[in-house]
């Protein structure tokens, strides 16, 4: 069970970090479109 | 710089792999706690880390404070960020940890308590840069991070200023630890701090071309009034 634990703390530390990441991501993408939208 | 981006991310991937298979295998375990110590490993870099980053962010404050340099604002904004993703971590590992070793998930202390205060003073930094749209944003920001920064030494020391339910550093302070742990810790923050140089790295070109994006729209917008410029 205390396992449990540890891989608790684990999983969610790469959660967050997943998460943040994504975000990143997500706006370079919409970044891209905007400046592709901008050359038009 | 743009090949050297995925070089260094797979580099760093590969030291997080080295550093997880350290923590969970190499590591020895701990004789009261077992296994759930090895939490350590995560939770003390992540503190650190944000600590780091936050000092960053103080020195990138007073740079913009005095010359007013865009790219110190930047770097100020980045910095609390990732900064505020570390020190999350910790604040989220912290009671995943106390739960089996102290029998609560939180208990308010001192440390405890202050590093949740010192992680509310950067979000309110982040919301202050993200909805307020006054041109004295970055000014009132870095004001902030100023006032912020002073708290991080007041979050190291309060374990020696105060009684705490939390225990005393490993380094460079009351407390003692076996080598073979301290090299596992060494290990898994260098690896989060390559990881952190990275994420921050990506973060400072979002928002030079966000920011240059702005620009570009405005400048539209200048020129072509009616347009249907945003």
């Amino acid at each position: 069970m205390r396992n449990g634990y540890l891989f608790a703390a684990y999983a969610v530390t790469w959660v967050i970090h997943i998460t943040y990441l994504t975000t990143i991501v997500r706006r370079f993408s919409r970044l891209k479109r905007e400046i592709e939208q901008l050359k038009k | 710089m743009k090949k050297l981006f995925p070089v260094l991310g797979v580099l760093t991937a590969i030291l997080l792999i080295y550093a997880l298979y350290q923590a969970l295998v190499v590591a020895p375990t701990e004789r009261t706690m077992g296994d759930v110590q090895r939490i350590f490993y995560y939770h003390v870099p992540s503190a650190i880390i944000g600590f780091m980053l936050f000092f960053i962010n103080f020195g990138a404050s007073i740079f913009y404070l005095i010359k007013r340099n865009p790219a110190a604002d930047i770097v100020a904004l980045v910095t609390a960020e990732v900064g505020v993703v570390f020190l999350t971590v910790n604040l989220v590992t912290g009671p995943i940890w106390a739960r089996p070793v102290w029998g609560i998930w939180w208990t308010w202390d001192m440390r405890l308590t202050s590093t949740l205060v010192l992680w509310l003073i950067y979000v309110s930094y982040l919301f202050l840069r993200r909805f307020s749209s006054s041109g004295e944003t970055p000014l009132l920001a870095a004001a902030l991070a100023v006032l912020g920064a002073l708290c991080v030494p007041f979050v190291y020391f309060s374990i020696w200023f105060f009684r705490t339910q939390h225990p005393q550093p490993v380094m460079g302070g009351g407390g003692s630890i076996d080598p073979r742990m301290l090299h596992v810790l060494l290990i898994n923050w260098l690896a989060f701090s390559c990881f952190a140089f990275l994420v921050c790295w990506s973060r400072y070109r979002l928002e030079k071309l966000q920011r240059d994006v702005d620009h570009a729209h405005a400048l539209e917008s200048l020129m072509n009034p009616r347009g249907g410029a945003r």
